[in-house]
């Protein structure tokens, strides 16, 4: 009874025994063990793979009628509504950009071994933690007219009046480079430890430069893990709902398509526009993923490190 | 695990210095670090101030905003709130996630892919995304609002980064070592409890840190569909910060500083059992599948 959960329509022929099924299945790599599986596919199509579903075909069935695609035509043709696709766009893909970039020269800096580079890891990790209420908080204190940053300025002479940072597009990027920075970073960081020194040594050896090993050596290298963590940050930073409320301008700005869907659910209860807002926030992010991913496949996908293990 | 193998004669090296792109790189670092500490201490500050108009320091010094803090946004039973939910989540995904983790890392069978491609999109959609179609369903059938209801939905997430986090931690576990332990007569719960739990234990303890970490920190889906009696603190946190001129500034900071010194304890307890960046190294392997 344990075998039939998993049976699959290649079932071999009939006319053998059960133990001959149990056994060509189990050939297969259908056993017993795959019932641990169960529970957490249950669960996933359960709560995940459902509700995606259901909410693809609630966004089929607009509120107030005008065939299935009503919702879809509606959020197109409304400019408030369409502007959200690039606002969001603007704010995420810059905040991916930039976290990853960062990421590399200083990365590239802590590999090796040297005194406080846990301590200095651990520094740049801490605002994983912090999370995007806090850091919005902190940010509209820190960079308000009055807080300290823009008292710093002022002192110096730099500049004549407060400098505007928060309620606005800065705001919400500073925030998502804080929360999105150390997360690309340790991605990062893991995939330059994950390359064998003994290459760079060998260029070194043969008359490369810092620079032309950083180009030609570790750049390409990494490219492949660069990609994948530009992937992650972008998706980190395309939902920024928190901070594009609180230190954004979510009327005008920074009305990101997390807000535009959160209004149509929980402010108009018109569920059918928020699915529909829900699955095209996923179908753009999922574009740029799939525009990431098929360049990272034009890269080196070799391993990295030379020699593991030995 | 490891996933770099240094030479082990290289001398340790000091910080690397002279060039001008690598002082460039540590100014950058220090002054993105000092505006961070900058920001966190003003929150911080902020919360112990009477009074802050002008000035680079508050008029006096209070710890008032606490205890008020405490009393209005009834920390007490938020925290218990947050505590519970997050350890069920935890545990949940511990329980059904490592199984999982070893069904897919020890067999190969048909469709394997799909199911991996399942567990890896809870993992790339923003939480919004499905947080949404998932808050709608959860109202339909009346567990929003409930804790069944936040838990549920705090899963999505969790149970597949445990399955992607445990899947290479099995791999590279010798097959040979259950075989063994069968030949000597184990049946299958005893491979798991004596044999295989014991070997996966680091892996299991960094994933449940890691899924604890994540659970405190997760605003969107706790947000759609918690309501006040099963909202957890950063939830709580967002609503304060969210409705402005209602309650004092810094009862809010003071509340902020209370869900910093709780990150602050995870990220340390996670740092004592997780190499950050050598879990990393294990999930990378995940998406590349």
């Amino acid at each position: 009874m344990a075998v039939e959960a998993p049976a699959r329509p290649a079932a071999p022929a009939p006319g053998r025994g059960r133990g001959g099924l149990r056994h060509r299945l189990a050939e297969r790599g259908v056993d017993r063990v795959l019932l641990l599986l169960v529970p957490a596919v249950l669960i996933i199509g359960l709560l995940f793979l459902y509700p995606m579903l259901y909410g693809v075909s609630l966004s089929l069935q607009p509120k107030n009628g005008g065939g299935p695609l009503r919702n879809y035509a509606d959020f197109f043709q409304d400019s408030y509504q369409r502007g959200t696709v690039w606002k969001t766009l603007k704010l995420a893909l810059p905040a991916a950009l930039i976290n990853v970039g960062a990421s590399v020269p200083i990365a590239y800096r802590l590999r090796g071994r040297f005194r406080g580079r846990r301590v200095l890891t651990a520094l740049l990790v801490l605002p994983v933690t912090l999370g995007t209420v806090l850091v919005a908080d902190g940010l509209l204190r820190y960079l308000g007219p009055k807080g300290w940053f823009n008292r710093v300025l002022l002192d110096l002479g730099l500049v004549d009046e407060p400098v505007r940072l928060i309620y606005n597009y800065w705001g919400v990027l500073f925030s998502l480079i804080i929360t999105g920075f150390p997360f690309a970073f340790l991605l990062v960081l893991s995939y330059m430890s994950g390359i064998d020194p003994t290459l760079e040594r060998a260029a070194a050896t043969l008359g490369a430069g810092p620079w032309q090993r950083m180009r030609r050596i570790v750049l390409p290298l990494l490219a492949p893990g660069l990609a994948t963590t530009f992937v992650l940050a972008f998706v980190l930073a395309f939902s920024v709902f928190p901070s594009a409320n609180l230190v954004g301008e979510p009327a005008g700005e920074t009305r990101v398509m997390a807000i535009a869907a959160y209004q149509a659910a929980f402010e108009k209860y018109d569920y059918s526009m928020a699915s529909a807002i829900a699955v095209l926030m996923g179908v753009f992010e999922l574009l740029v993923i799939s525009v990431t991913l098929l360049l990272r496949g034009r890269l080196y996908t070799g391993p990295a490190m030379g020699g593991k293990g030995s | 695990m490891t996933a770099v193998s240094r030479p082990a004669g290289l001398p340790r090296v000091r910080l690397p210095k002279g060039r001008l792109s690598g002082w460039l790189v540590w100014i950058s670092v220090v002054f993105f670090l000092v505006n961070l500490f900058a920001l966190i201490l003003s929150v911080v500050v902020n919360s112990f101030g009477t009074r802050w108009f002008a000035g680079w320091l508050p008029q006096g010094f209070t710890g008032a905003w606490y205890s008020d803090a405490w009393s209005e946004f009834a920390l007490g039973d938020v925290l218990t709130v947050t505590l519970e939910i997050t350890l069920i989540v935890v545990a949940l995904a511990l329980l059904i996630g490592v199984p999982a983790g070893y069904a897919l890392a020890r067999r190969d069978f048909p469709g394997k892919r799909i199911v991996m491609f399942l567990l890896l999109l809870p993992v790339l959609l923003p939480p919004i995304t499905y947080g949404i179609p998932l808050a709608t369903v959860l109202y339909k059938v009346h567990l929003a609002g409930t804790m069944t209801g936040v838990v549920a939905a705090n899963l999505v997430p969790a149970l597949p980064f445990v399955v992607l986090v445990m899947t290479p931690f099995v791999e590279q576990i010798d097959a040979n070592v259950e075989s063994a332990a069968r030949m000597c007569g184990a049946r299958t719960r005893q491979v798991f409890t004596r044999v295989l739990v014991p070997l996966l234990l680091p892996g299991i303890l960094a994933a449940g840190i890691l899924v604890l970490v994540r659970t405190v920190a997760m605003f969107e889906l706790t947000f759609l569909v918690a309501d006040a009696d099963s909202q957890t603190l950063i939830v709580a946190l967002y609503s304060a910060a969210f409705t402005p001129g209602i309650r004092a500034a810094q009862a809010i900071d003071a509340m902020a500083v209370i869900y910093m010194a709780l990150s602050a304890v995870l990220l340390i307890v996670a740092l004592m059992f997780v190499n950050p960046t050598q879990i990393v190294a294990q999930v990378r392997e995940a998406p590349a599948e």
